[in-house]
């Protein structure tokens, strides 16, 4: 029985390019290793906190959506808790609404030619666009 | 005296009292067909919050009981992940 999750974390800005890649990869494999399946990651990069953490302004964000079985959720959590490179994180499990909408999401940045969303009603469209995250 | 008040017909104020119109209030996700309220987009979510970041009630933003909890849940999910602020100033 596996379950969808996504999570995010924010690591600290300190790091180089490659050691931030670095880290990503680390997180990418550790899910692999437990079994998981990884179906879409999202860099958002560096940016702006809303509040300081650990006496920093920004981060990096990093966002894995993942199908696992659930014990392993708590492995990944005590590896982001052991890393002094992640600030903070959150796992969340993703109902049917939150999967439908992030399979949504994906289709529409994949297809960014625009050809895509001409044909959606109008309504679904402007619910789209409210929901977007700004990047 | 009750004879003389169904003769008079019409009940006379000296103010005119105040009818308030009222404007109807609806639950934006119901009305738009939202299931799913997503804790990244913290723009959205500012429209549930007063300028010091605290989530608006619903008595004032007229969402449903069933999506305010959703809602509620997002605000705090945002503010965890320091997309939003816990306490702000001036945010709007």
């Amino acid at each position: 029985m596996t379950n969808r999750y996504e999570t995010v974390f924010i690591l600290t800005p300190v790091l180089s390019e490659d050691q931030t890649k670095e880290a990503v990869k680390k997180f990418k494999d550790l899910i692999k290793k437990g079994r998981g399946k990884v179906h879409h990651e999202e860099s958002w990069g560096m940016r702006k906190l809303a509040y300081p953490i650990q006496k920093k302004s920004t981060g990096f964000y990093h966002l894995f959506e993942f199908e696992s079985e659930a014990p392993f959720v708590d492995k990944l959590e005590t590896e982001y808790r052991r890393d002094e490179r992640v600030l903070r994180f959150m796992t969340v499990k993703m109902d049917k609404h939150h999967q439908a909408f992030a399979d949504r999401r994906r289709n529409k940045q994949s297809a960014t030619s625009g050809d895509d969303t001409a044909e959606r009603p109008a309504r679904r469209r402007k619910e789209e666009n409210a929901d977007q995250p700004n990047s | 005296m009750a004879e003389n008040n169904a003769s008079g017909g019409e009940i006379r104020y000296l103010t005119p009292i105040a009818i308030e119109t009222k404007k109807e209030k609806y639950c934006r996700f119901k009305k738009l067909g939202i299931t799913y309220i997503d804790y990244k987009d913290a723009d959205f979510l500012l429209r549930f919050v007063n300028e010091q970041g605290k989530i608006l009630p619903r008595r004032l933003t007229g969402t449903s009981l069933k999506y305010q909890r959703k809602v509620g849940q997002a605000v705090k999910r945002a503010r965890h992940l320091a997309l939003m602020p816990y306490v702000g100033d001036m945010l709007k």
